[in-house]
């Protein structure tokens, strides 16, 4: 498989994305916020970082930039796409997650271990993640309290559109292991068409034994593995970009 | 002309920097504080004198990417 990680100015995960892909037997390489096309990627990862300095909101100038463009047809066409921290931030600015991500309501940066529990294991983002296994990820931001209108919470209720959600180390979801203030306490969506996601930990420095936790390279074994199982179903690769 | 735009958060939106800066304000001994809000301030400095296309063109530039609607809201004012 080969990924596209996005590089915007002040990204600054991207080599963690890249490394995390590579380190798990696929291809990776930089997309440059200027290019308009993602070199016949099959999945495109939005890393973490403060793209554009942060100014005016997170993601909000990011999401103007040419390469958002092919982004935007990519998952129209059903690419997969992943956005991480400021990935996510960038993709609900866009509008191909709904939602904002906010200042924590603790006014504090968190950079810390969390506790995740799945909510949904039918997505090609949690297919490989085994059942009630809590994933323990790290996250790194100062605006990762997602908020949305309560219609719009509701629907991702409704549609099982929540994957990952803070809890305990027991799976319990309260209110001190949020570490954000996050409704619901949602680390992770996904969209209507279930091809892009988007999640305020980081789950590509999360996979090697020395980095303290593994559990992030079960977010890529099942984006891979449920695009192989779908190539093999279809015969047929998404096309981004031309090669 | 100039725009002078002013983006405040949505009522329903927590908002904890308008919390924080209200507690300190109470803390300093100032009184019959309801609430704070903290939001931002933009102006932009505009060629030519049409109000009326002026207007038009920077309420879809807040609607779409000076504010984010999901969580702000802005109110937008043109003076010469």
């Amino acid at each position: 498989m080969r990924f596209a990680v996005v590089q915007f100015p002040a990204s600054n995960c991207d080599q963690d994305a890249i490394h995390a892909a590579r380190i798990l037997g696929h291809d990776a390489d930089y997309v440059w916020h200027k290019d308009t096309s993602l070199n016949g990627a099959d999945v495109v990862i939005i890393p973490g970082g403060f793209s554009y300095g942060d100014y005016l909101r997170t993601g909000a100038i990011a999401r103007f930039s040419p390469v958002m463009q092919a982004v935007s047809e990519f998952a129209k066409n059903g690419g997969i796409v992943i956005g991480i921290c400021n990935g996510f931030q960038i993709l609900c600015e866009a509008g191909l997650l709904p939602g904002a991500l906010i200042r924590n309501r603790s006014l504090q940066f968190r950079c810390e271990h969390v506790f995740l529990k799945t909510a949904n294991y039918e997505t090609p983002f949690t297919c490989r993640i085994p059942k009630n296994k809590i994933l323990r990820i790290p996250i790194a931001h100062g605006e990762g309290c997602y908020y949305a209108d309560p219609e719009t919470i509701q629907k991702l209720k409704q549609q099982n559109r929540i994957l990952f959600q803070y809890c305990d180390k027991d799976g319990n979801l309260t209110e001190q292991a949020n570490p954000n203030g996050s409704l619901m306490n949602i680390a992770g969506i996904c969209n209507e068409t279930w091809n892009v996601a988007g999640m305020m930990p980081h789950p590509e420095r999360a996979c090697e034994k020395i980095l303290g936790s593994e559990d992030g390279a079960l977010i890529f074994h099942s984006i891979i593995y449920s695009l192989t199982e779908k190539q093999k179903k279809t015969g047929e690769k998404i096309q981004a970009g031309h090669k | 002309m100039k725009a002078k735009i002013i983006i405040t958060p949505k009522k329903a939106v927590l908002d904890p920097q308008g919390k924080t800066v209200q507690g300190a304000l109470e803390q300093m001994g100032y009184k019959g504080i309801r609430a704070v809000h903290v939001g931002k301030y933009i102006e932009i400095e505009l060629d030519g004198n049409d109000r009326e296309t002026a207007r038009k063109q920077l309420d879809e530039a807040c609607h779409r990417f000076l504010s984010n609607p999901v969580i702000e809201d802005y109110k937008l004012e043109i003076e010469d």
